[in-house]
């Protein structure tokens, strides 16, 4: 029988919302295949959280505040999911693709023997087969793929799997008990997190995004991103380029090995347009460039370019917009 | 200390938008492009000779080797590593259409048993499949700790752990891992202080975001060292792969959008036609 499993993510007491990138692709299995589906969250507070989440659709919601899933470790968290896996049966077990899903669901597909696709942006059903697509080489192609094991591991894009926001149905909430961590799990101590301060809104789920690249020369002038980025309430990126540099902190860092992004509007603030960047944002509805250079391949993906010095036009674009605003 | 660094081959990434899908759509082609290591477990080799040296003094302190599973002309790729200063190379024998993220972590997995390493360095993904499973598939068959994402690796002469920093979503952690144990890097494990050893002075800077170069002979002094051949079948890996990737379709392309020519005209197609702000 097909029944998926969507494994929650608890941050600092609350759920993340990426959790619920993971119910948009369980609706879409069950409607696809009618495979009814489940929540696994663990971690502290996870109780309440798990009344948050008991509003869209799941059948059951299961939960644990036991001690060993206090801070995360794949080492506890694993084998945790993989038990509840063996004993309620999955056939599709789902995260969002994540640095939290990327670290712990492989080695959910170890524990299973199972085989795995990774950021994956669309299902299919055909017959009995569920056919995944995901992009490789940078966003340059798509590859489709089955999984041959009778359980499938999978981590969705959240630009491609947003998070469900429609509520449908009360699930049954059951605390689960703990599961015994793997033996590597005492090799693993977490001295400490540091958080990242921010006032803008996450990059992943920010409806604008303004980014700069090694154009911008300098730290300093940085700011004139954030001022856009503010006024249009969005988020700020950058290129690898420009955090090599030192010009901003690294989990700004949009692309293929940055965060992936897919925003209503992306303005492209002096960067080339390099093919590990574009793999992280040209999912975006609107791209606007701005570049000095013409034949910058930023250009080749943007709907709206402007060939122009960024110091002189991105002043004059607050401007504008400010105007217009009015 | 004995580390063991992973290496993939793939086709060049600055020029990704030029492998081709091939006629029947059941493969992709590289063809006409150059091969490289794959960037993050190139990084994983610096990584792992910083570690495994004085920096100043260009002493090597430990062992390194590094693995791959490819054909034979791959042995370019494991040339490179070796003038880079990594002790020894090992191939086995493989086709890329043989290889899944499965495949590949028994593989290592019976060359980690041969070899007994401290440690295992893998880059954090490949630029070319990206799927991002080997280093925690890996771990789980050895029943090792695990640390995937890491930006920053501290070691003491001695000591049976590392200390390593993981850039994960909202921040950073910090977390002490015993050895053995398998770890994969992002690109932030170039930063110029990123990789401590206790051996180089902690405020010795190497030159940042660069894979160190390789000076002739460092080249000539790599053709002598070990690179030895392996086979699946001698190792005994099991080689049923768990994943079926059968067709592949080129991305869905953007309209092709138009030049404005001022930030007034910028500003009214966002407003009035785009309607984005």
């Amino acid at each position: 029988m097909a029944r998926t499993l969507i494994v929650g993510e608890m941050f600092e007491g609350k759920v993340r919302k990426p959790t619920l990138c993971g119910v948009t692709f369980a609706l879409k299995l069950k409607e696809l295949k009618g495979a009814p589906f489940d929540i696994l969250l663990p971690g502290k507070g996870s109780k309440e959280g798990a009344m948050e989440v008991a509003e869209f659709g799941a059948e059951r919601v299961f939960y644990t505040e036991a001690k060993e899933y206090e801070s995360y470790k794949a080492e506890s968290y694993a084998p945790l999911v993989a038990g509840v896996v063996k004993k309620v049966g999955y056939d599709t077990v789902c995260a969002t693709a994540n640095i939290y899903g990327k670290d712990l669901m492989p080695r959910v597909a170890a524990i299973l023997d199972a085989g795995m696709a990774s950021d994956i942006t669309q299902v299919e059903v055909s017959g009995s087969e569920t056919i995944y697509q995901r992009p490789i080489y940078a966003g340059n192609v798509i590859a489709k793929l089955k999984i041959k094991t009778p359980i499938s591991i999978v981590t969705v894009r959240q630009t491609d799997f947003p998070p469900c926001e429609t509520k449908s149905g009360k699930s049954a909430v059951e605390e689960i008990p703990a599961e015994k961590p793997l033996t590597s799990a005492v090799k693993v101590e977490i001295l400490g997190f540091e958080k990242t301060q921010s006032t803008r809104p996450e990059l992943t789920e920010a409806k604008v995004v303004v980014s700069g690249g090694r154009g911008l020369k300098a730290k300093e002038n940085f700011k004139m991103i954030e001022d856009l980025a503010d006024l249009l309430g969005g988020a700020v990126g950058a290129t690898r380029a420009a955090v090599d540099a030192g010009m901003v902190p690294n989990e700004l860092q949009v692309g293929q090995t940055g965060k992936i992004v897919a925003p209503d509007l992306y303005i492209a603030v002096g960067l080339s347009g390099a093919i590990q960047h574009l793999a992280g944002m040209k999912g975006s509805k609107v791209i606007v460039a701005i570049n000095k250079d013409e034949e910058a391949p930023i250009f080749s993906v943007a709907d709206y370019g402007l060939v122009a010095d960024l110091f002189q036009a991105v002043p004059k674009l607050i401007q504008e917009i400010k105007r217009v605003k009015e | 200390m004995k580390i063991m660094v992973p290496i993939k081959r793939v086709s060049d990434p600055d020029n990704a938008n030029k492998v081709k899908i091939t006629p029947d759509g059941k493969g992709v082609t590289s063809e006409g492009l150059s091969w490289d290591i794959n960037p993050f477990d190139l990084y994983g080799v610096e990584a792992a000779i910083r570690l495994t040296e004085n920096g100043p003094k260009k002493e090597r302190i430990g062992e390194v080797f590094v693995v791959t599973l490819g054909p034979q002309d791959v042995a370019i790729q494991l040339r490179r590593c070796l003038a880079m200063g990594a002790e020894k190379a090992i191939r086995i024998e493989a086709q890329d259409t043989q290889l899944d993220s499965w495949v590949v972590a028994r593989t290592l997995a019976k060359i980690f048993e041969m070899e007994k390493p401290d440690l295992i360095i893998l880059g954090k993904a490949t630029v070319d499949g990206e799927s991002n499973q080997v280093a925690q598939i890996l771990a789980n068959i050895l029943n090792l700790p695990q640390a995937t994402f890491v930006a920053a690796i501290s070691h003491k002469p001695q000591e049976p752990f590392i200390t390593v920093t993981r850039e994960v979503d909202g921040g950073v952690i910090k977390a002490k891992v015993s050895m053995p144990a398998v770890i994969s890097v992002s690109e932030r494990i170039l930063g110029s202080r990123a990789v401590q050893n206790g051996i180089t002075p902690d405020n010795f800077d190497y030159p940042s975001d660069n894979v160190r170069y390789t000076p002739l002979p460092m080249i000539k002094k790599a053709e002598k060292k070990p690179l030895e051949q392996k086979t699946l079948a001698e190792l005994g890996v099991d080689t049923s792969m768990k994943v079926d990737y059968f067709a592949f379709l080129p991305p869905p392309a953007r309209k092709a959008g138009i030049k404005v020519d001022s930030v007034e005209t910028l500003v009214q197609k966002l407003k009035n036609e785009a309607k984005v702000i």
